[in-house]
């Protein structure tokens, strides 16, 4: 490992800009918020207690500190519509994930192994949606899931149903809704994956004697567990905290943590309550990031 | 290759683009729909588009919003620049992989949680929230997406060509800014283009750092749409799924643009000893 080295006076310029817009409104922020969630929850402007001022003594600042509480983590526990809601977002969203993964996977396939010249064009239009309003891609599938939407008249209109289905307002269309609006992040790096892998190995496989399942199963599909981890977790992680498409899509017994997080907050102003909950989905999503940091340490070190 | 395999692999192709595509183009054509009603087709209609030029308080979110995300995308593009040039020239100084961490962080943190952070930071310090308020949440978090994209066209860019320019007389912004920065240029764009839309386009981030005089667009569609589809949502969808197309038409043409500036590189090699002298 090289030496650590000392920056000069430009370098050092070059660097505090970013240093300190992350630190003003980035660790600034997330400190207040831990704070927060240990302090006690009060009705006032703002919501909880202790208050540190800067014209606070060390006694007391140490004295304020002496009321710091674990409550609202300790109702975290007990509540069990946080505990139900965490559970439901990483069911909900590990279900989306595979499905988003099974829909992908021979999507981003047939691009990989198009006409190289057709290649450019066909990863642009796949990724062309995620440059587009999220909100109104969740929006546009309102339109189709309604009682009175498309899909629901289509298939009254085919005879295949006499009443409206019911699909929008439930968790069904949230899953839906996740793959959708999260394929482009799924489809990517598959594709990424997929094309890099030589031609030739395949080739040697069905060569020596392996049918086409095999050759898929025992050599595309290993080469491609990279990008099958990054893309599921470009879905996964955000589909945990969700709180678009669950708010417009689900209905009210649809529980992910980001609404109600996002309730807690604005309609019960338990702001010590909603950074607990904050700090511990931090904590959860970060588990599954350092899982695969390790892996991904541990597979240089084999390379090595 | 068998020509069964061929055509499966053509039909999931256009399975899948029809599953990206046929909401959007349902949305944009439902929005030249006379009828309300979202099932019935009432015949070809421009009415809901001239109904939004009467609608005051969406225009009005709609420039408050493109003023934010022009500001913040500059911001946020400046300092992703500043951020990736850190990450990429400056070797291993003492605090990069705290610099490293912080940069990444609000990319997997959810936007509920940096929201929430960024509020109750507002209201303990006491600031006004308002449109200064929104442009700092939406810098913040693009900065994380504006870094990344400029980095990795950073780590691509060989530090070597800065390096000969140096040789030949250059300072190290004489070099930066006339070897590196138009071999990353393409990127600089994508990374601004990026923190733009995200920045149009956020509603969470937006609700938690903005006050009542800037309420932005995502935000009046979201209280709309709440109360059920309507067919001027459908119209300013369309416009904005329009300026989407437009901007990454400039994007596919900045990039088609790109084996030019390489070119240039070696020109600006060559130019580099007359700056400096």
């Amino acid at each position: 490992m090289s030496a650590r080295r000392r920056l000069s006076l430009g370098e050092r310029l070059v660097i505090a800009a970013p240093y300190l817009w992350i630190g003003a409104f980035f660790l600034a922020p997330m400190a207040l918020i831990a704070k927060i969630s240990v302090s006690q929850s009060v009705l006032a402007r703002p919501p909880y207690r202790p208050i540190f001022e800067p014209s606070d003594s060390l006694a007391a600042i140490w004295a304020k500190a002496q009321t710091f509480t674990f409550d609202a983590y300790r109702a975290l526990v007990s509540d069990t519509l946080y505990l139900e809601s965490y559970l439901s977002s990483l069911t909900i969203a590990a279900i989306s994930t595979l499905i988003t993964l099974i829909i992908a996977y021979p999507f981003a396939l047939a691009m990989a192994r198009a006409p190289e010249r057709l290649r450019p064009l066909l990863i642009g239009l796949a990724a062309a949606p995620f440059w587009t309003s999220f909100l109104i891609r969740v929006y546009a599938w309102i339109a189709l899931l309604k009682d009175e939407g498309l899909i629901n008249n289509a298939l009254m209109a085919l005879g295949l149903i006499t009443a409206p289905l019911q699909m929008f307002a439930t968790t069904g269309a949230v899953v839906v809704g996740i793959v959708y609006s999260y394929l482009p992040f799924m489809l990517l790096p598959l594709y990424a994956a997929l094309e890099r892998q030589d031609p030739s190995l395949r080739e040697a496989a069905a060569d020596l004697g392996a049918s086409p399942a095999q050759v898929f199963l025992r050599v595309t599909l290993p080469l491609s567990r990279e990008g099958v981890v990054a893309g599921a977790l470009l879905v996964f992680i955000p589909a945990v905290g969700e709180f678009v498409i669950p708010d417009l899509l689900g209905g009210s017994e649809t529980l992910m943590i980001g609404r109600t997080l996002w309730n807690d907050f604005f309609s019960n102003h338990d702001w010590p309550a909603a950074s607990a909950a904050a700090i511990v989905l931090v904590a959860v999503l970060m588990i599954p990031l350092l899982l695969w940091e390790r892996a991904r340490l541990a597979d240089e070190d084999d390379a090595r | 290759m068998s020509a069964a395999v061929s055509w499966a692999r053509r039909a999931t192709l256009l399975i899948g683009f029809i599953f990206l595509y046929a909401p959007i183009v349902i949305l944009a054509v439902m929005s030249f729909n006379a009828s309300r009603l979202v099932s019935v087709w009432g015949g070809f209609s421009t009415k809901w588009y001239a109904a939004l030029l009467e609608n005051e308080q969406l225009l009005h979110s709609a420039k408050i919003s493109l003023a934010a995300a022009l500001t913040s995308a500059t911001i946020s593009t400046l300092l992703g620049l500043l951020a990736a040039i850190s990450l990429t020239r400056f070797g291993r100084f003492r605090t990069r992989f705290l610099l490293f961490g912080a940069v990444h962080a609000p990319l997997v943190l959810p936007e509920v949680v940096l929201g929430l952070a960024l509020l109750t930071c507002f209201v303990a310090f006491g600031v006004g929230r308002g449109f200064i308020t929104l442009v700092i949440g939406h810098v913040t978090l693009t900065m994380c997406f504006t870094t990344v994209a400029i980095l990795a066209a950073l780590r691509d860019s060989d530090p070597a060509l800065e390096e000969a320019a140096m040789d030949l007389g250059a300072t190290p912004f004489g070099a930066f800014v006339r070897v590196a920065l138009p071999q990353i240029a393409p990127a600089i764009v994508t990374a601004y283009l990026l923190a733009f839309t995200l920045s149009l386009d956020d509603l969470v981030i937006a609700s938690f750092a903005t006050g009542p005089g800037a309420t932005t667009l995502p935000m009046r569609i979201y209280s709309q749409v709440r109360l059920g589809v309507s067919p001027q949502i459908n119209a300013i969808s369309t416009l904005l799924l329009a300026l989407v197309a437009v901007a990454l038409g400039l994007a596919a043409l900045v990039s088609s643009s790109r084996a030019r500036r390489d070119g240039q590189v070696v020109t600006s090699l060559a130019r580099a000893p007359d700056n400096a002298s």
